[in-house]
Protein backbone atom coordinates (compact mmCIF):
# COMPACT_ATOMS: atom_id res chain seq x y z
CA UNK A 1 0.00 0.00 0.00
CA UNK A 2 1.35 3.39 -0.83
CA UNK A 3 0.48 6.71 0.69
CA UNK A 4 0.90 10.27 -0.56
CA UNK A 5 1.71 12.70 2.26
CA UNK A 6 1.84 16.45 1.61
CA UNK A 7 3.91 18.68 3.94
CA UNK A 8 2.21 22.09 4.24
CA UNK A 9 2.43 25.18 6.47
CA UNK A 10 1.04 28.31 4.86
CA UNK A 11 3.81 30.52 6.16
CA UNK A 12 7.23 30.27 4.56
CA UNK A 13 10.40 29.51 6.45
CA UNK A 14 8.92 27.33 9.20
CA UNK A 15 10.66 24.15 8.05
CA UNK A 16 8.54 22.40 5.40
CA UNK A 17 11.50 21.46 3.22
CA UNK A 18 13.65 20.37 6.17
CA UNK A 19 10.74 18.28 7.48
CA UNK A 20 10.15 16.72 4.06
CA UNK A 21 13.82 15.81 3.68
CA UNK A 22 14.10 14.36 7.19
CA UNK A 23 10.90 12.33 7.00
CA UNK A 24 11.85 11.03 3.55
CA UNK A 25 15.29 9.94 4.77
CA UNK A 26 13.87 8.59 8.02
CA UNK A 27 11.36 6.41 6.20
CA UNK A 28 14.10 5.19 3.84
CA UNK A 29 16.27 4.28 6.88
CA UNK A 30 13.33 2.14 8.00
CA UNK A 31 13.60 0.27 4.71
CA UNK A 32 10.68 1.95 2.95
CA UNK A 33 10.69 2.96 -0.70
CA UNK A 34 10.21 6.72 -0.70
CA UNK A 35 9.74 9.36 -3.39
CA UNK A 36 10.33 12.95 -2.34
CA UNK A 37 8.55 15.39 -4.62
CA UNK A 38 9.51 19.08 -4.63
CA UNK A 39 6.28 20.84 -5.62
CA UNK A 40 7.71 24.32 -5.13
CA UNK A 41 8.04 25.06 -8.83
CA UNK A 42 10.26 28.07 -9.52
CA UNK A 43 11.87 27.97 -6.07
CA UNK A 44 13.64 24.62 -6.02
CA UNK A 45 15.15 23.83 -2.62
CA UNK A 46 14.64 20.22 -1.61
CA UNK A 47 17.55 19.17 -3.87
CA UNK A 48 20.08 21.27 -1.92
CA UNK A 49 18.74 20.19 1.47
CA UNK A 50 19.19 16.58 0.30
CA UNK A 51 22.63 17.29 -1.19
CA UNK A 52 21.50 16.13 -4.63
CA UNK A 53 21.68 19.43 -6.51
CA UNK A 54 24.45 18.27 -8.87
CA UNK A 55 22.52 15.30 -10.18
CA UNK A 56 19.46 16.97 -11.68
CA UNK A 57 18.82 16.33 -15.34
CA UNK A 58 15.03 16.37 -15.66
CA UNK A 59 12.40 17.82 -13.33
CA UNK A 60 8.73 17.58 -12.37
CA UNK A 61 7.56 19.82 -15.23
CA UNK A 62 9.51 17.72 -17.75
CA UNK A 63 7.64 14.63 -16.50
CA UNK A 64 4.25 16.34 -16.60
CA UNK A 65 4.87 17.71 -20.11
CA UNK A 66 6.12 14.35 -21.36
CA UNK A 67 9.70 15.49 -22.12
CA UNK A 68 11.00 12.47 -20.23
CA UNK A 69 9.78 9.35 -18.50
CA UNK A 70 9.09 9.47 -14.76
CA UNK A 71 11.97 7.09 -14.05
CA UNK A 72 14.43 9.33 -15.87
CA UNK A 73 13.57 12.32 -13.67
CA UNK A 74 13.76 10.44 -10.35
CA UNK A 75 17.18 11.00 -8.75
CA UNK A 76 18.44 8.16 -6.61
CA UNK A 77 19.72 9.26 -3.22
CA UNK A 78 23.42 8.74 -2.62
CA UNK A 79 23.02 7.37 0.93
CA UNK A 80 19.84 5.32 1.08
CA UNK A 81 18.51 2.67 -1.24
CA UNK A 82 14.88 3.16 -2.01
CA UNK A 83 14.98 6.95 -1.62
CA UNK A 84 14.36 9.06 -4.71
CA UNK A 85 13.89 12.77 -5.38
CA UNK A 86 11.71 14.32 -8.05
CA UNK A 87 13.04 17.90 -8.23
CA UNK A 88 10.99 20.99 -9.03
CA UNK A 89 11.63 23.02 -12.15
CA UNK A 90 13.62 26.13 -11.39
CA UNK A 91 12.93 28.19 -14.50
CA UNK A 92 9.16 27.75 -14.71
CA UNK A 93 6.30 29.06 -12.61
CA UNK A 94 3.51 27.42 -10.63
CA UNK A 95 1.04 27.62 -13.53
CA UNK A 96 3.14 25.14 -15.52
CA UNK A 97 1.30 22.34 -13.68
CA UNK A 98 -2.39 21.74 -12.96
CA UNK A 99 -3.96 19.89 -10.02
CA UNK A 100 -5.13 17.16 -12.42
CA UNK A 101 -1.57 16.64 -13.66
CA UNK A 102 -0.30 16.42 -10.08
CA UNK A 103 -2.99 13.88 -9.27
CA UNK A 104 -1.88 11.79 -12.23
CA UNK A 105 1.77 12.13 -11.23
CA UNK A 106 0.96 10.82 -7.74
CA UNK A 107 -0.92 7.88 -9.24
CA UNK A 108 2.06 7.08 -11.47
CA UNK A 109 4.43 7.22 -8.50
CA UNK A 110 2.16 4.82 -6.62
CA UNK A 111 2.34 2.45 -9.58
CA UNK A 112 6.14 2.61 -9.39
CA UNK A 113 5.82 0.79 -6.07
CA UNK A 114 6.76 3.52 -3.61
CA UNK A 115 5.56 2.99 -0.05
CA UNK A 116 5.53 6.71 0.69
CA UNK A 117 5.37 9.72 -1.59
CA UNK A 118 6.27 12.87 0.32
CA UNK A 119 5.30 16.16 -1.32
CA UNK A 120 7.04 19.36 -0.24
CA UNK A 121 4.34 22.02 -0.67
CA UNK A 122 5.24 25.65 -1.46
CA UNK A 123 4.34 28.41 1.00
CA UNK A 124 1.11 30.29 0.37
CA UNK A 125 -2.45 29.25 -0.46
CA UNK A 126 -2.50 29.83 -4.23
CA UNK A 127 -1.97 27.62 -7.25
CA UNK A 128 1.19 25.94 -5.93
CA UNK A 129 -0.63 24.84 -2.78
CA UNK A 130 -3.61 23.55 -4.74
CA UNK A 131 -1.29 21.58 -7.03
CA UNK A 132 0.69 20.09 -4.15
CA UNK A 133 -2.34 18.80 -2.25
CA UNK A 134 -4.26 17.53 -5.29
CA UNK A 135 -2.97 13.96 -5.14
CA UNK A 136 -2.45 13.69 -1.40
CA UNK A 137 -4.00 11.03 0.85
CA UNK A 138 -2.85 12.70 4.04
CA UNK A 139 -1.44 16.06 5.11
CA UNK A 140 1.00 17.31 7.70
CA UNK A 141 1.01 20.92 8.87
CA UNK A 142 4.33 22.33 10.04
CA UNK A 143 4.31 25.36 12.31
CA UNK A 144 6.54 27.13 14.81
CA UNK A 145 5.30 28.47 18.17
CA UNK A 146 4.84 32.01 16.83
CA UNK A 147 1.64 33.98 16.34
CA UNK A 148 2.09 34.46 12.58
CA UNK A 149 3.00 30.83 11.86
CA UNK A 150 0.14 29.37 13.94
CA UNK A 151 -2.33 31.78 12.36
CA UNK A 152 -1.30 30.62 8.88
CA UNK A 153 -1.42 26.99 10.03
CA UNK A 154 -5.04 27.51 11.14
CA UNK A 155 -5.92 28.86 7.70
CA UNK A 156 -4.17 25.94 5.99
CA UNK A 157 -6.01 23.41 8.17
CA UNK A 158 -9.30 24.97 7.04
CA UNK A 159 -8.28 24.82 3.38
CA UNK A 160 -7.04 21.22 3.69
CA UNK A 161 -10.36 20.18 5.22
CA UNK A 162 -12.22 21.98 2.44
CA UNK A 163 -10.29 19.75 0.00
CA UNK A 164 -11.20 16.60 1.93
CA UNK A 165 -7.89 16.23 3.80
CA UNK A 166 -9.33 15.94 7.27
CA UNK A 167 -7.44 15.93 10.55
CA UNK A 168 -3.93 16.69 9.31
CA UNK A 169 -1.06 15.86 11.66
CA UNK A 170 0.70 18.76 13.34
CA UNK A 171 4.47 19.10 13.48
CA UNK A 172 5.53 21.78 15.95
CA UNK A 173 8.95 22.89 14.80
CA UNK A 174 11.74 24.92 16.39
CA UNK A 175 10.48 24.75 19.95
CA UNK A 176 12.86 26.64 22.24
CA UNK A 177 12.67 24.71 25.50
CA UNK A 178 14.49 27.41 27.48
CA UNK A 179 12.04 30.09 26.30
CA UNK A 180 9.02 27.89 27.04
CA UNK A 181 10.29 27.26 30.56
CA UNK A 182 10.52 31.00 31.15
CA UNK A 183 7.04 31.51 29.71
CA UNK A 184 8.40 33.55 26.83
CA UNK A 185 7.20 31.16 24.14
CA UNK A 186 3.90 29.35 23.57
CA UNK A 187 4.15 25.75 24.71
CA UNK A 188 2.95 22.54 23.05
CA UNK A 189 -0.44 22.63 24.80
CA UNK A 190 -1.05 26.27 23.82
CA UNK A 191 -0.59 25.46 20.15
CA UNK A 192 -2.52 22.18 20.10
CA UNK A 193 -5.39 23.73 22.04
CA UNK A 194 -5.69 26.55 19.51
CA UNK A 195 -5.33 24.46 16.35
CA UNK A 196 -7.35 21.49 17.69
CA UNK A 197 -5.64 18.83 15.55
CA UNK A 198 -3.59 15.81 16.56
CA UNK A 199 0.07 16.48 17.22
CA UNK A 200 2.38 14.20 15.28
CA UNK A 201 5.62 15.50 16.70
CA UNK A 202 7.60 18.28 18.33
CA UNK A 203 11.01 19.21 16.95
CA UNK A 204 13.26 21.25 19.25
CA UNK A 205 15.23 24.17 17.88
CA UNK A 206 18.59 22.59 17.29
CA UNK A 207 21.76 23.88 15.70
CA UNK A 208 22.44 20.43 14.26
CA UNK A 209 19.69 21.17 11.72
CA UNK A 210 21.61 24.19 10.44
CA UNK A 211 24.83 22.18 10.28
CA UNK A 212 23.12 19.24 8.57
CA UNK A 213 21.46 21.52 6.02
CA UNK A 214 24.80 23.24 5.32
CA UNK A 215 26.24 19.84 4.41
CA UNK A 216 23.18 18.57 2.57
CA UNK A 217 22.72 15.65 4.97
CA UNK A 218 19.37 15.51 6.77
CA UNK A 219 19.73 15.45 10.60
CA UNK A 220 17.50 12.39 10.97
CA UNK A 221 20.57 10.19 10.47
CA UNK A 222 22.48 12.00 13.25
CA UNK A 223 21.95 10.00 16.43
CA UNK A 224 23.39 12.75 18.62
CA UNK A 225 20.93 15.37 17.40
CA UNK A 226 17.76 15.95 19.45
CA UNK A 227 15.97 17.23 16.34
CA UNK A 228 17.11 14.08 14.57
CA UNK A 229 15.54 12.01 17.36
CA UNK A 230 12.32 14.03 17.05
CA UNK A 231 12.19 13.29 13.31
CA UNK A 232 12.86 9.58 13.91
CA UNK A 233 9.90 9.57 16.32
CA UNK A 234 7.66 11.23 13.72
CA UNK A 235 8.73 8.60 11.19
CA UNK A 236 7.62 5.86 13.61
CA UNK A 237 4.26 7.59 14.11
CA UNK A 238 3.75 7.96 10.36
CA UNK A 239 4.30 4.21 10.11
CA UNK A 240 1.49 3.72 12.61
CA UNK A 241 3.37 3.19 15.87
CA UNK A 242 2.48 5.15 18.95
CA UNK A 243 5.58 6.74 20.46
CA UNK A 244 5.23 9.18 23.36
CA UNK A 245 6.20 12.80 22.68
CA UNK A 246 9.79 13.66 23.54
CA UNK A 247 10.45 15.10 26.93
CA UNK A 248 12.86 17.96 27.07
CA UNK A 249 13.93 17.65 30.68
CA UNK A 250 17.46 16.55 29.83
CA UNK A 251 18.21 19.88 28.22
CA UNK A 252 21.09 21.64 29.98
CA UNK A 253 20.17 24.54 32.23
CA UNK A 254 20.51 28.00 30.83
CA UNK A 255 22.54 30.64 32.56
CA UNK A 256 19.39 32.41 33.77
CA UNK A 257 18.02 29.21 35.29
CA UNK A 258 21.28 28.65 37.15
CA UNK A 259 21.13 32.22 38.38
CA UNK A 260 17.54 31.78 39.46
CA UNK A 261 18.43 28.65 41.45
CA UNK A 262 21.27 30.51 43.09
CA UNK A 263 18.91 33.22 44.28
CA UNK A 264 16.39 30.71 45.58
CA UNK A 265 18.87 28.98 47.87
CA UNK B 1 12.48 35.27 49.86
CA UNK B 2 12.72 34.91 46.11
CA UNK B 3 15.02 37.67 44.98
CA UNK B 4 14.59 36.75 41.37
CA UNK B 5 10.96 37.72 41.40
CA UNK B 6 11.76 41.13 42.81
CA UNK B 7 13.78 41.84 39.71
CA UNK B 8 10.79 41.13 37.52
CA UNK B 9 7.97 43.54 36.94
CA UNK B 10 5.05 42.67 39.17
CA UNK B 11 2.05 41.04 37.51
CA UNK B 12 3.47 41.45 34.02
CA UNK B 13 2.16 38.53 31.96
CA UNK B 14 4.82 36.49 30.17
CA UNK B 15 5.16 37.12 26.45
CA UNK B 16 4.17 33.50 25.80
CA UNK B 17 0.71 34.02 27.25
CA UNK B 18 0.42 37.41 25.53
CA UNK B 19 1.15 35.62 22.24
CA UNK B 20 -1.51 33.00 22.98
CA UNK B 21 -4.17 35.60 23.79
CA UNK B 22 -3.39 37.69 20.72
CA UNK B 23 -3.45 34.61 18.55
CA UNK B 24 -6.81 33.49 19.94
CA UNK B 25 -8.37 36.85 19.18
CA UNK B 26 -6.92 37.00 15.67
CA UNK B 27 -8.19 33.49 14.92
CA UNK B 28 -11.70 34.25 16.16
CA UNK B 29 -11.91 36.95 13.51
CA UNK B 30 -10.16 34.87 10.85
CA UNK B 31 -12.47 31.92 11.40
CA UNK B 32 -15.76 33.84 11.26
CA UNK B 33 -14.40 35.82 8.35
CA UNK B 34 -16.11 39.01 9.60
CA UNK B 35 -14.38 42.22 8.53
CA UNK B 36 -14.20 45.24 10.83
CA UNK B 37 -16.36 47.06 8.28
CA UNK B 38 -19.16 44.50 8.65
CA UNK B 39 -18.81 44.66 12.42
CA UNK B 40 -19.12 48.44 12.30
CA UNK B 41 -22.31 48.18 10.19
CA UNK B 42 -23.71 45.64 12.61
CA UNK B 43 -22.90 47.94 15.50
CA UNK B 44 -24.71 50.89 13.85
CA UNK B 45 -27.78 48.75 13.18
CA UNK B 46 -27.88 47.40 16.74
CA UNK B 47 -27.66 50.94 18.14
CA UNK B 48 -30.47 52.04 15.82
CA UNK B 49 -32.82 49.26 16.93
CA UNK B 50 -32.07 49.47 20.64
CA UNK B 51 -32.37 53.27 20.61
CA UNK B 52 -36.06 52.86 19.71
CA UNK B 53 -36.60 51.39 23.16
CA UNK B 54 -33.96 52.82 25.43
CA UNK B 55 -31.37 55.52 25.63
CA UNK B 56 -27.94 53.93 25.61
CA UNK B 57 -24.45 55.14 26.34
CA UNK B 58 -22.78 55.17 22.92
CA UNK B 59 -19.32 55.87 24.32
CA UNK B 60 -19.29 52.90 26.68
CA UNK B 61 -20.81 50.58 24.13
CA UNK B 62 -18.76 47.44 23.49
CA UNK B 63 -19.57 45.04 20.67
CA UNK B 64 -17.09 42.39 19.59
CA UNK B 65 -16.75 38.87 18.32
CA UNK B 66 -15.11 36.61 20.86
CA UNK B 67 -15.36 32.94 21.70
CA UNK B 68 -16.95 30.71 24.26
CA UNK B 69 -16.71 27.07 25.25
CA UNK B 70 -18.96 24.95 23.10
CA UNK B 71 -21.44 22.64 24.85
CA UNK B 72 -21.83 19.95 22.24
CA UNK B 73 -18.46 19.77 20.52
CA UNK B 74 -14.91 20.01 21.72
CA UNK B 75 -13.29 23.39 21.67
CA UNK B 76 -14.74 26.84 21.30
CA UNK B 77 -17.32 28.58 19.13
CA UNK B 78 -17.46 32.23 18.15
CA UNK B 79 -20.02 34.47 19.90
CA UNK B 80 -21.17 38.01 19.36
CA UNK B 81 -20.56 39.79 22.62
CA UNK B 82 -22.40 43.05 23.29
CA UNK B 83 -22.16 45.17 26.40
CA UNK B 84 -24.62 48.05 26.06
CA UNK B 85 -25.03 50.33 29.07
CA UNK B 86 -28.57 51.71 29.39
CA UNK B 87 -29.00 55.34 30.41
CA UNK B 88 -32.78 55.30 30.59
CA UNK B 89 -35.83 53.62 29.13
CA UNK B 90 -37.82 55.40 26.46
CA UNK B 91 -41.54 55.53 26.58
CA UNK B 92 -42.77 53.08 24.05
CA UNK B 93 -46.27 53.35 22.77
CA UNK B 94 -47.20 49.70 22.79
CA UNK B 95 -50.62 50.30 21.24
CA UNK B 96 -49.31 52.04 18.14
CA UNK B 97 -46.65 49.38 17.85
CA UNK B 98 -49.20 46.62 17.85
CA UNK B 99 -51.31 48.36 15.24
CA UNK B 100 -48.45 48.92 12.81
Amino acid sequence: MSEVIVITSGKGGVGKTTTSANLGCGLAIQGKRVALVDADIGLRNLDVVMGLENRIVYDLVDVVEGNCRLKQALIKDKRYDGLFLLPAAQTRDKDAVSPEQMQKLCDNLKEEGFDYIIIDCPAGIEQGFKNAIAGADRALVVTTPEVSAVRDADRIIGLLEAHGLNNPGLVLNRLRVDLVKRGEMMNIEDVTEILAIDILGVVPDDESIVIATNKGEPAVSNYESSAGQAYRNIVQRIMGQSIPLMTFEEQPETFMEKLKKLFNH
Amino acid sequence: MDLFHLLKKKNAPSSGSVAKDRLKLVLVHDRVNCSSQVLEMLKTDIIKVISNYMEIDNDELDIQITQTESDDKNGTVPVLYANIPIKSMRKVNQDSDAKS
